[in-house]
């Protein structure tokens, strides 16, 4: 096993909230768009929690701006979403890594309920708002695949020489 | 399992505290919001914001394009040739009425010149294609390919070759944003073509379904009547179809249930037409009591 050198870190880290980024927008059909999973949220969680001083605050606040700005929405939703999400993660990554994998999952889920709790008070404030049930899908689908990132994460970033 | 990467570096005296950091940035996105809210010096930061972005935007597009073209090129000889046969059949037909347009609108001119008032009459339409890229699945929203670069700008009517589609919402350097006619925030002054009959069209969030709040029970409007764009409020060009009407349900004592389909494809259209033309020039209120013959005035009112 060789760690990976800070800046393949860096530049993993870059291009996975660019792929995160371009599965948020990518078309679906439209039965399935609702309950798009947040990959860009679930990878930021994945990252704060394997290299908290690495990928920190700025890259989660960053990643919610540019989601903002690919969705056209109120500049700073997103951001604060994720901001909000990346810290409390920082809080609990002592204990979110010792847990077991479904636990774990249990935690993403109540991340991205309070997620999309604070993306659907902004709504709201800001008179977007949606209230149908179909929006809070996306926290079942983010937690049903957090096992899935996790996994595709370790075999990005733990390569065997 | 989730673990620590390898990290040597201390721990301690590195960066600002985590809460600190935290509430700065958080207090910094509440600012973005309300700035984005209320003012719109951000739209400066919205545009450069999203000419970093517009690579992603477009690479998301391009697979989309792409097989589209490859399934163009390769399309077989037969079906080229019945398209072709459609395509001739259907352009004699809209040739037909064409030279009745022609003698319609030259007629049209005359009398508007006459009022002098050419408004209403688009200028210069510029094609647009839409982006395959999905904004919100609770909002109505696409994104097109032509931006303030093009001359695009913010509340320009877009239409597809069907009817009335939307609005621009935003406006950045190579993109814009419109607004579906479909959407919950979106309304339209319409008019019916057989009885005159004039109300707002809203949103439903809905790609086949309008809804006319605002008719009463008496109001003459059946189903299947056409609604034609009003040109009040100057965002669209008036006399184009928005939708028709699809059920009229007169239960309520006051407001009847009303719906329509848009007659633009919300849901098909790869292509659409930006379109500029000049506004009606509201009359404005006359500080003076009006001349003693109302006529003109009230034909102004009905168009």
């Amino acid at each position: 096993m060789r760690p990976m050198s800070m800046f393949a870190r860096r530049l993993l880290y870059w291009i996975s909230m660019a792929a995160g980024l371009v599965l948020a927008i990518v078309p679906l059909p439209s039965w399935l768009d609702p309950v798009r999973p947040d990959l860009a949220l679930l990878a930021m969680i994945y990252f704060v929690l394997t290299s908290p001083r690495i990928a920190g605050l700025g890259y989660a606040w960053l990643s919610g701006l540019f989601l903002d700005v690919l969705r056209g929405m109120v500049l700073g939703q997103h951001a604060l979403g994720f901001l909000v999400v990346g810290y409390l993660t920082h809080k609990l990554q002592l204990r979110m890594r010792m847990f077991p994998l479904v636990q774990q999952a249990v935690i993403v889920m109540l991340l991205l309920g309070l997620y999309h709790f604070l993306m659907f008070w902004i709504d709201g404030l800001t008179g977007h708002g949606f209230t149908g049930w179909v929006r809070w899908l996306p926290v079942l689908s983010g937690a049903l695949l957090w096992p899935l990132v996790v996994a595709l994460g370790d075999s990005l970033t733990r390569r065997s020489s | 399992m989730v673990e620590l990467s390898h990290d040597s570096r201390p721990i301690i005296g590195r960066g600002p505290p985590l809460t600190a950091y935290f509430l700065t940035l958080a207090a910094l996105s509440v600012g973005l919001m309300v700035a984005d809210q209320r003012y719109h010096q951000i739209d400066r930061i919205r545009e450069t914001l999203s000419t970093v972005v517009y690579p992603v935007q477009r690479a998301v597009d391009f697979p989309f394009r792409a097989t589209d073209w490859v399934t163009g090129s390769f399309a077989d000889r037969s079906r080229l040739r019945q398209e072709n046969l459609e395509l001739t059949a259907r352009l004699r037909l809209a040739n037909l009425q064409l030279q009745r347009f022609a003698v319609l609108e030259e007629e049209n001119r005359r009398l508007r010149d006459m009022r002098a008032n050419t408004a209403g009459i688009a200028e210069k339409v510029l094609v647009a294609s839409i982006l395959n890229v999905d904004l919100d699945p609770f909002r109505h929203r696409v994104l097109l390919d032509k931006g303030a670069v093009d001359g695009v700008f913010k509340g320009q009517a877009v239409l597809d070759g069907d009817g009335i589609f939307g609005q621009v919402s935003k406006v950045n350097a190579a993109t814009a944003e419109v607004i579906l006619i479909s959407d919950a925030e979106h309304a339209i002054p319409v008019q019916s073509n057989r009885s005159g009959v004039r109300t707002i069209a809203v949103g439903t969030g809905d790609q086949n379904k309008l809804s006319l709040p605002f008719v009463t029970v008496e109001s003459d409007l059946q189903q299947g009547d056409l609604l034609l764009s009003t040109g009040m409020g100057g965002v669209f060009p008036p006399g184009y179809p928005v939708a028709q009407v699809s059920k009229v349900k007169r239960a309520g004592s006051t407001f009847a249930l009303v719906e329509a389909k848009p007659t633009a494809k919300l849901d098909q259209a790869r292509e659409v037409l930006l379109v500029w033309f000049k506004a009606r020039v509201e009359p404005a209120p006359a500080t003076t009591p009006p001349p003693a013959t109302p006529a003109p005035r009230a034909q102004a009112g009905g168009e």
